[in-house]
């Protein structure tokens, strides 16, 4: 396999050189984290001294072969998870059990199918034991951000699948996180309503500006939504490059057919095929 | 040309209705015709299969005349208590076992292994252990009901999806909040299947035990009355016991239905039936 466009001869930033464009106070930092399982077979390296960092407000897209440890990383970020070597900042502050000021957003919408999608956006106040009726104008925003407000009343086993991981992520934004979770949102969607999915996300996430870790194997779904892609080798997982997205927002749909577009997603395809090789 | 402008006026759900009640109308006049038929040119003898007609004096008698009503009430408390107490301890176990892998350790395994015995056998012991009267027959009835019961209590919180287990435990939520708010909800289908299993053979535990010592109850009635050949008797109970079965699943089903409403769709691709996405 020969390398179709080497790195240099395209204009792509160096890994490093993340905080320039972003310049904002640094709000989850990652810090060499290590995550070891003992299983039967003996000990099992799921992520190797994990370094990376997310600036306020901003969109960062973790992207990585399949069963690399994602979603171990996302559960250690979110604190469900402790790791066995290293440490997760969160505003400075290191995470060491359940915080709720992190919104998750998982693969499957995972909706309550016995409440309505009002009161499933509400389940987060519920957990923390809060008012749910003091959240209910703060719901129905959220509901209207994405698209569900006539929705509110219906039940989940009446949506499709792209309004559930809408509600999905209403949910997640319900009790104002710091940061915002997502492990492969839209890889349970068909291709269509992924890319509908996409531009949608990109106009909630302008409107609030939460700092996003947004777990993907899709490397369009990356470039099209990202600030920052970082990449992450099979595992045990650690990061082998940091890829800037300084492509002007809103990105609409044809971005596909930008040059630095096509670029980008050549350049991470390239760097996958050297990572799996090794 | 009438019937044709009716079935024309009348909205398709009500032919259907009509259609499907009018099917299940047409088998049973026909089996109880075959049957009529069958006993009177004397294909089978009287003293075996009684007329249709005498079974229903024998239920005319009994009901009007009132001398069925204690068996009936005796079979039909047997069932319920020991239904209601079989299932509530089984719940009540399924839940600490679901909860607690200590208990799961010690307890499941013993469980399962004594699921496979058949408790009917037990039926003798239990008369020895609790005497002639209802008390026997509920223990029997409630423990015949536990093991479907508790298996598919356990099944049924451990299937709650681990995603939902995360989110509220990310938000500190307590243990407590993550069973009543998840797991207990998440359980209700299938604990309603353990109820639908346990509840049918509630009414063979209360008719078996009656079989072994019994006064009052339809199943010793069944026995008295076969000691005596008195064939439309026996018919008469049996029809009772089917009637009670049936009413006991329709109640249990509709139940089920009001409560889980949302389960009916559970299998259903919720991107295929949609509006927009």
């Amino acid at each position: 396999m020969t390398k179709l466009l080497p790195a240099a001869a395209i204009d792509v930033p160096a890994a490093g050189a993340s905080d320039r464009q972003s310049g904002g106070r640094r709000q989850l930092v990652i810090d060499r984290l290590t995550v070891e399982y003992r299983s039967r077979r003996g000990a099992l390296k799921a992520i190797d001294d994990l370094t990376l960092d997310i600036a306020e407000g901003q969109f960062v897209a973790v992207l990585g072969p399949s069963g690399c440890g994602k979603s171990t990383l996302l559960k250690i970020v979110s604190g469900l998870l402790k790791p066995s070597a290293g440490t997760v900042f969160l505003d400075d502050k290191p995470v060491t059990r359940p915080r709720p000021d992190v919104g998750i957003v998982f693969q499957q919408p995972t909706l309550l199918p016995w409440k309505t999608i009002l009161g499933n956006v509400l389940v987060p106040i519920r957990a923390l034991r809060q008012p749910e009726a003091d959240h209910r104008d703060k719901a129905m925003e959220l509901l209207r951000l994405v698209g569900l407000e006539a929705f509110a009343g219906h039940y989940p086993h009446e949506l499709s699948g792209g309004m559930q991981q809408r509600t999905g992520i209403a949910r997640a934004l319900i009790h104002q996180p710091r940061l915002l979770l997502m492990d492969e949102p839209f890889a349970a969607l068909d291709a269509m309503t992924r890319e509908r999915m996409s531009i949608e996300l990109q106009a909630i996430w302008m409107e609030t500006r939460k700092a996003v870790l947004f777990i993907t194997h899709s490397i369009q779904e990356a470039v099209f939504l990202a600030d920052k892609i970082v990449v992450l080798s099979e595992r045990p997982a650690h990061v082998i490059e940091v890829l800037d997205v300084d492509l002007p927002r809103p990105r609409a749909g044809d971005v596909v057919s930008n040059p630095r577009f096509a670029a980008m997603c050549a350049h991470l395809r390239d760097f996958f095929q050297i990572g799996s090789a090794k | 040309m009438r019937w044709f402008g009716l079935a024309q006026a009348t909205s398709p759900a009500v032919v259907e209705f009509l259609k499907d009640y009018g099917a299940r109308t047409f088998t049973f006049v026909a089996v109880l015709l075959a049957w009529d038929q069958t006993v009177r040119w004397g294909l089978v003898s009287q003293n075996l299969v009684p007329l249709p007609w005498a079974v229903a004096k024998a239920l005319w008698y009994g009901y009007v005349g009132g001398t069925l009503w204690p068996h009936f009430f005796e079979t039909a408390s047997e069932t319920l208590l020991g239904f209601l107490l079989g299932s509530a301890v089984a719940a009540v176990m399924g839940a600490a076992v679901a909860e607690f892998r200590t208990l799961d350790r010690f307890i499941y395994p013993y469980v399962v292994a004594l699921q496979s015995m058949p408790k009917v056998a037990l039926a003798p012991l239990l008369i020895v252990w609790c005497g002639f009267g209802l008390l026997s027959k509920v223990v029997l009835v409630a423990l015949i009901c536990f093991f479907p019961m508790f298996v598919n209590v356990v099944a049924g919180l451990r299937s709650a999806r681990p995603e939902l287990i995360d989110l509220y435990t990310a938000f500190s939520a307590g243990r407590w909040q993550v069973f009543l708010d998840v797991k207990l909800p998440s359980a209700l289908p299938s604990i309603f299947g353990g109820l639908q299993i346990s509840l049918v053979l509630a009414l063979l535990g209360a008719v078996v035990g009656e079989f072994v010592a019994s006064q009052t109850g339809l199943g010793s009635l069944i026995q008295a009355a076969s000691l005596n050949f008195d064939v439309p008797v026996m018919f008469a109970c049996m029809v009772t016991l089917a009637v009670m079965g049936a009413a006991a699943s329709l109640f249990m089903r509709a139940l089920q239905h009001r409560l889980l409403f949302w389960n009916g769709h559970a299998d259903e691709d919720p991107a295929k039936n949609n509006p927009a996405g």
